[in-house]
């Protein structure tokens, strides 16, 4: 098991690595810094003053050296202008020349600035994703226990009407993506001109307010939905297994009642394969986060993304994208291990 | 005038879609008058829910080739599902509810109501039917092709080949897809790169787009060209002629296709193209799918390369691309196409995920994903613009869903 994870989590990192290094690429494209330096300077910037303002600014460096800077492993760039003042990636406002750190980077704890907003990233990313945590601990809250019940439900008798009718839901659900569920929902919900008024069609005050049946009923279970119908069948499909087992049998045979066995018997063992399904879910519900968010106008980390990438906000976006593979690389680590521990039968050597 | 009630567009509306109703009438009865002697395709006419999706996804089918009907050489064969042009705008409309009659007339009405700029809502999700039912369905098909090639020999040799291909795709799929599309579908990553100069006075702009159009595109050509090798190279004449078809057909439409610079266009007679816009969109969701593709094939390959008849033709001596490509692959052919059909509905989530973001679509597109955008700024006051175009995709990716449910369940009959 030692090995094991010491492995895993090399190829994690490396995945990390390559993929932050892919975004940070992406990004800084250089189109994407004259949009960049026209939106910092003026729109009708000659393209020689473009490459002036980006040289100043330090973007012009070898895009690997710029990563190592990012990552904190190479120390930061530093100019001395005309007038004898210090300008670097590590140069804040008002510091002594003596005071610059050397490195300052991901290691350093240190995002870089969001050159929108003009505060340092990691105030603006870790209140967003303790926003989106919220949501998504609801949503869980939500989607699991209910996803569980449709599936047992349905695989205990299969073919049954039970089975047939919760089925056609759960595929009606993933069938449902959560721009189309969200427009449903609020059309039927919180119209303002028809339907039934009963929720608010925004989550902006959830934020401020806190989470109410108001405002956070809809988001939740726009989200909820979609990703239901996916363990659910699961869910399903691992029941009916289980049920059609020879140990289940002799308990029947034996004269167990069919709520015992189902409960005591059949549910353990058919809930192994659900788990891992519903820990690859979080990379979906990052996808739907964005969309719910902007969708709802709850101010998380899908919202900051999607603010991030229309204003070519460049730092933000970089460190918005590692937080996203960070949180979909543990989880995947996380459903490999509690795979392993919940299936005895599965040895790693 | 006052706007028509709804049992009236609802009656409107069937009348509109007759030409899709007389079409699935006739492949219905035929279908199931000869459902014995059609294989898997027939068997589908044996579950309701296959033929209820199969329903739903022709219907949709014909819907968006019918959708501006169907005329040969000035003689109207089968007249317009949508009854207006999706892009003409009536001040009038705007935001009008179901049914309301355009100014000055008695007859035309917006059956759904108009939009936020006066444009007829139902026309837009007629004619959007269009886009996704062309794209989704190429898209899915590249992946296959993209994926079936690479995963095969992954599959079948392992080792070094298969860990690095492997990595790459779990790199691909550790990326949230929305954050994929933000990064690759923009108009600036159609700029980054230095221009080329093609035959015939085209260029082409080394842009990752571009690239990975230059990349993906090339797996057919490769594909086909090793299945006809592997197949017939006892037959030098077969072989000959299939892998020159291939190479003259493969060729004409990648140049088109992946460089825009299709050698006939030059005289006016040029298929294959398309906008860097929808070349952009279109090698993304490709390339999303293609890595989910691979791992299936991949696990396939593992598991049937066991079989006894894959031992038999080793020791009968044949290549290992005659195996991949002729012994395992149509054995795992089952599981392929149900993957194919749930893709099928994934890719145009996918689409609508772009559309909804409005990502790679040009403003005015009535493809379903940006008109729900559309649509959603004004949905507590108006509902009616947003709703047909959301429900129109739903049916659709609900079809498909059912589709494979009822081809995975015939298929396991066996």
């Amino acid at each position: 098991m030692g090995i094991f994870l010491i492995k895993r989590f090399g190829v994690m990192t490396l995945t990390a690595l390559v993929l932050t290094f892919i975004v940070f690429f992406l990004t800084n494209l250089y189109p994407n810094l004259e949009k960049l330096a026209k939106s910092q300077g003026n729109q009708r910037m000659s393209d020689a003053a473009v490459a002036g303002y980006l040289e100043k600014n330090g973007y012009l460096e070898p895009i690997v050296l710029r990563y190592g800077q990012w990552l904190g492993i190479v120390p930061g760039w530093r100019r001395q202008t005309e007038d004898g003042t210090i300008r670097g990636r590590c140069v804040e406002f008002g510091m002594q020349p003596d005071e610059i750190p050397t490195r300052c980077g991901l290691l350093q704890g240190n995002l870089g600035h969001s050159t929108v907003a003009k505060v340092a990233v990691n105030e603006i990313v870790w209140k967003r994703l303790g926003a989106s945590g919220v949501l998504m601990f609801w949503v869980m809250v939500v989607m699991v226990p209910m996803a569980i019940v449709v599936g047992v439900l349905a695989g205990m008798r299969e073919g049954s009407r039970t089975d047939r009718s919760l089925s056609t839901f759960a595929i009606t659900t993933t069938a449902t993506p959560e721009y189309i569920s969200g427009v449903v929902l609020v059309a039927l919900f919180a119209s303002s001109a028809v339907g039934l008024k009963w929720f608010k069609g925004s989550a902006a005050s959830a934020l401020n307010d806190g989470v109410t049946f108001d405002n956070f009923t809809l988001p939740v279970l726009t989200m909820a939905l979609y990703g239901m119908g996916y363990i659910a069948r699961m869910t399903r499909a691992s029941m009916a297994e289980v049920m059609t087992s020879q140990y289940i049998r002799t308990a029947r045979l034996k004269g167990v009642s069919f709520h015992m066995i189902v409960l005591k018997h059949a549910l353990r063992n058919a809930l192994i394969a659900p788990f891992t399904v519903i820990m690859l879910q979080f990379p979906w519900l990052l996808t739907g986060v964005v969309i719910v968010e902007t969708l709802f106008n709850y101010k998380g980390f899908g919202w900051t993304l999607v603010l991030a990438a229309n204003n070519n906000d460049i730092e933000l976006l970089i460190s918005c994208s590692m937080a996203a593979v960070v949180v979909v690389l543990i989880t995947q680590l996380i459903s490999d291990i509690g795979y392993v521990y919940l299936n005895p039968r599965i040895r790693i050597s | 005038m006052t706007p028509l009630n709804w049992g009236q567009i609802f009656a409107q509306l069937l009348i509109q879609f007759v030409p899709v109703w007389v079409t699935l009438l006739v492949i219905f009865a035929a279908s199931i008058t000869f459902k014995r002697r059609l294989g898997l395709y027939g068997k589908l006419f044996d579950s309701k829910v296959g033929m209820i999706g199969f329903g739903i996804v022709a219907f949709w089918l014909f819907t968006a080739i019918f959708s501006e009907g169907v005329a040969i050489a000035g003689i109207n064969l089968v007249p317009a599902i949508a009854t207006f042009d999706p892009l003409v705008q009536i001040a009038e409309l705007k935001n009008k509810v179901p049914g309301t009659f355009i100014p000055d007339s008695e007859e035309l009405a917006y059956l759904l109501g108009g939009d936020n700029l006066g444009r007829d809502v139902f026309s837009r999700m007629v004619i959007g039917a269009k886009g996704v039912m062309s794209i989704a369905p190429a898209a899915t098909t590249i992946a296959f092709m993209v994926g079936i090639t690479l995963g095969l020999p992954a599959g079948y040799f392992g080792g070094r080949f298969d860990t690095s291909l492997s990595f790459v795709a779990n790199l691909v799929l550790a990326f949230p897809v929305i954050l994929l599309f933000y990064l690759l579908v923009t108009p600036e990553i159609r700029e980054a790169g230095t221009e080329i100069p093609l035959w015939l006075n085209n260029t082409w702009t080394t842009s990752i787009p571009n690239i990975l159009a230059a990349i993906l595109f090339a797996f057919p050509i490769v594909f086909f060209i090793i299945l006809w090798n592997s197949k017939f190279f006892t037959q030098p004449a077969t072989r000959l002629l299939l892998i020159s078809l291939t190479l003259l057909l493969g060729f004409w439409a990648y140049s088109g296709l992946a460089f825009n610079a299709d050698p006939l266009s030059a005289f006016g007679l040029g298929v294959f193209g398309m906008s860097p816009n929808l070349l952009n969109v279109f090698v993304s969701v490709v390339f999303v799918n293609s890595p989910t593709v691979f791992r299936i094939v991949r696990g396939l390959t593992l598991d049937i390369q066991t079989r006894d008849y894959v031992a038999a033709a080793q020791t009968r001596g044949e290549g290992p691309w005659y195996i991949m490509l002729w012994e395992i692959l149509p054995n795992a052919r089952g599981p392929l196409i149900v993957d194919f059909c749930l893709r099928i509905g994934y890719t145009t989530i996918l689409l609508g995920t772009l559309g909804f973001f409005g990502l790679g679509v040009s403003p005015e597109s009535p493809d379903w994903g940006s008109t729900i955008n559309d649509g959603r700024k004004l949905l507590s006051i108006y509902p009616h613009p947003a709703l047909p175009p959301a429900l129109a995709l739903m049916s659709l990716v609900l079809g498909l869903n059912l589709l494979a449910d009822g081809l995975r369940e015939e298929s396991l009959k066996d």
